[in-house]
């Protein structure tokens, strides 16, 4: 993890050489993903082993306790909830189908920002002011208000509304991080030379300066992903989300409606929960470890010797190396 | 008069993005509904009607030509939506479709005052123990113990505000009966200034405002370590430090206070989301502000109601992120949105 860029430290302008790719396999990244990737195992692995029919209402006996407490049965090892489903098979059909209405939303938010962001970026001029304004008064919507509105108004909305409704407000915060980015790759060495040699704008934004912006697209991917499924969440346990997918959010409003809290049914709401808090912290843990790879400067904090950081030309917000990771907004640097 | 840091060019420019982010939001919540579903406001006026037909007031035909006046049912789109426009940018809402003798302004005026006093205070609670925790953090003369400790007070940043409050309800209200499940107050008392009122405010505020704080203060931590981390580069560190100052001096007026001022612009940047979270928490704790008369419209499918409370959370969040950004230089003379910044 400590293995950084020597010939990136000596040259500013020089690309990052491959043994940047070391710099992934940094721990943080490494336990986030895992947690993210257990619960896609949850839905991959688990309906060979346990019916997710059991996720539908009356299927099974209500108001069970899981196997360990006083009256639990094997034949329900999490319990069931009061329309007689299965806690075990509302898990394994609900943590994935959270994950995939965030990573809908943040790919499809993504792809927009990276199209806008890249080309404001890299060309300036009148297209760089007309996409900052847009992004910069999109930002200050606040989401989760307007999807009220908006999902109340819908009559039912299914898993791919509800991701497309969310996209339509993960791609500013995307949109400006990745501008920043562009900016800043913009009259690095490469880049010239590239322009010198005569490739399109296309080839040398998509071709040669992508690849060595990565690190901030999968971190701005992972942060729209999980302000995506944050949204999502709140939107479900307000019971405005998808009424014909058990998702996560859905189990915790229809126990908050069942008084789950009153009658000591910690398992009907508290085990969605459980699974919660691990998809929204590895997200966070992974995009803290991707911070770390986007902005060395944190990561070499501890073991650095104090030397002069180079001056950075003075911009109106706040300086380069504030991290702004996870929760609520994008990751990483903007200006 | 000039304002520091402060050109007539940046002034305008960011009042056009302000006008810009409500033509926005108000747009949005007009057109898409209206592309999604068949036509979402003939559905509404059929169901007004029956409600206020059924509930026998001599009032309805009030209802019915407020609901004509604000969407002009038989204009054109393109009318309809400069009615809408103009209806909600001068706050002519209408009447609620539940609660119907009452406007929708007088309903959101008795809820605004218990919204804005717990968002204000558990705001302020959370920034400061927030940014503290993210000074201790990055700050090498921190002792090792609270350092391996102060991380795990981030544990709730990652996980949406309401799913902490399902925790604290569930134990301190359920379990142990510490506090009220619901309400801002106990209803034997009577509202006023006197203590047993006020007693039962904060007791029934304590959990609200625990949720959001400890949802919201690792977002303080972080982006706090991550401004003392970029200060701890600075040249100004290594002369304050060459100079011989004391260490406590170099911590409070040469870290802190330049690390904190920056939170500024982070706060504008998550308004939404803290008020968006607080929605929820209100909901959950059945706590009597906008939050819970949202839930209420949607519950009976209030229309008039959700679609002015969001209108109005969007305008109070775009003025509030416009006020932070046009003080902002004010306060830190660092910053100039100057063309030509003296150096």
């Amino acid at each position: 993890m400590t293995t950084g860029n020597p010939l990136g430290t000596l040259l500013p302008g020089a690309p990052p050489t491959s043994t940047r790719r070391l710099a992934w396999l940094n721990w943080k990244l490494a336990v986030g993903g895992s947690m993210v990737l257990a619960v896609v195992g949850l839905g991959l692995v688990g309906p060979l082993f346990w019916s997710t029919r059991l996720a539908r209402p009356a299927s099974s006996p209500p108001d069970l306790p899981p196997l360990w407490a006083h009256g639990g049965t094997a034949a329900h090892p999490l319990g069931t909830e009061s329309l007689g489903r299965d806690i075990l098979a509302l898990l394994i059909v609900g943590g994935p189908a959270s994950l995939r209405v965030g990573a809908i939303a943040a790919g499809v938010g993504l792809g927009v920002a990276m199209l806008l962001g890249f080309v404001a970026g890299y060309f300036g001029g009148w297209i760089d002011d007309v996409v900052r304004v847009l992004a910069d008064a999109w930002v200050t919507i606040p989401a989760l208000a307007v999807m009220v509105v908006l999902a109340a108004t819908l009559s039912s909305i299914t898993v791919g509304t509800e991701a497309f409704l969310l996209a339509l407000f993960s791609w500013p915060m995307a949109t400006r991080m990745l501008r920043s980015q562009m900016l800043s790759m913009r009259g690095r060495g490469y880049v010239k030379m590239a322009r010198l040699s005569g490739l399109s704008n296309f080839s040398i934004m998509f071709r040669e300066i992508l690849p060595n912006m990565i690190p901030y697209v999968v971190a701005s991917f992972v942060s729209a992903m999980a302000v995506a499924i944050m949204a999502a969440t709140s939107l479900e346990a307000l019971g405005l989300g998808p009424s014909q997918t058990p998702t996560l959010g859905l189990t915790i409003y229809y126990a908050i409606q069942g008084s789950a809290l009153l009658r000591g049914m910690w398992w009907w709401w508290g085990l969605p929960l459980v699974l919660l808090v691990i998809i929204f912290s590895g997200l966070f843990i992974m995009s803290i470890g991707l911070d770390e790879v986007s902005n060395p400067r944190l990561k070499r904090y501890a073991q650095r010797a104090r030397r002069r950081a180079p001056r950075r030309p003075a911009r109106g917000t706040a300086g380069a190396g504030r991290s702004r990771t996870a929760v609520g907004s994008g990751v990483g640097t903007d200006q | 008069m000039r304002l520091r840091g402060l050109s007539l060019r940046y002034v305008l420019r960011r009042l056009g993005t302000f006008a810009l982010t409500i033509w926005l939001a108000a747009s949005l919540i007009f057109v898409i509904p209206r592309l999604m579903a068949g036509n979402p406001v003939a559905a509404m006026v059929g169901k007004i009607s029956l409600q206020s037909g059924s509930a026998a007031n001599g009032n309805s035909a009030g209802l019915i030509a407020a609901w004509n006046a604000r969407f002009g049912l038989n204009d054109p789109a393109i009318v309809q939506y400069l009615l809408f426009l103009k209806n909600s940018v001068t706050f002519n809402f209408g009447f609620s479709i539940t609660d119907f003798p009452a406007t929708v302004n007088q309903l959101i005026g008795a809820a605004l005052p218990w919204t804005l006093a717990l968002m204000f205070l558990a705001t302020l609670i959370s920034f400061v123990i927030g940014s503290a925790i993210g000074a201790l953090m990055a700050w090498r003369g921190t002792p090792s113990v609270l350092r391996s400790i102060l991380p795990f007070s981030l544990t709730f940043t990652a996980i949406p505000s309401f799913m902490l409050g399902l925790l604290l309800l569930y134990v301190f209200s359920y379990t142990l009966g510490w506090f009220p499940t619901s309400n801002a107050y106990d209803l034997g008392v009577t509202a006023g200034l006197n203590w047993p009122f006020l007693s039962s405010v904060i007791h029934h505020g304590v959990l609200p405002a625990l949720t959001i704080v400890g949802a919201s203060m690792g977002f303080w931590a972080l982006s706090m370590r991550g401004m003392m981390v970029t200060i701890e580069g600075e040249d100004y560190m290594v002369l304050g430090e060459a100079k011989g100052l004391r260490p406590s001096r170099l911590f409070w007026r040469y870290r802190i206070r330049n690390a904190a001022l920056p939170q500024v612009t982070s706060l504008a940047l998550t308004l939404g989301s803290i008020i968006s979270g607080q929605i929820l928490v209100e909901y959950l704790f059945a706590y009597p502000g906008v939050g819970q008369l949202l839930y209420q419209g949607i519950l009976n499918e209030d229309y008039v109601l959700v679609e002015s409370i969001v209108f109005l959370l969007i305008v109070t969040t775009a003025l509030a992120v416009l006020v932070l950004d046009l003080i902002y230089p004010l306060l830190d003379p660092r910053i100039s949105y100057l063309r030509e910044a003296p150096r």
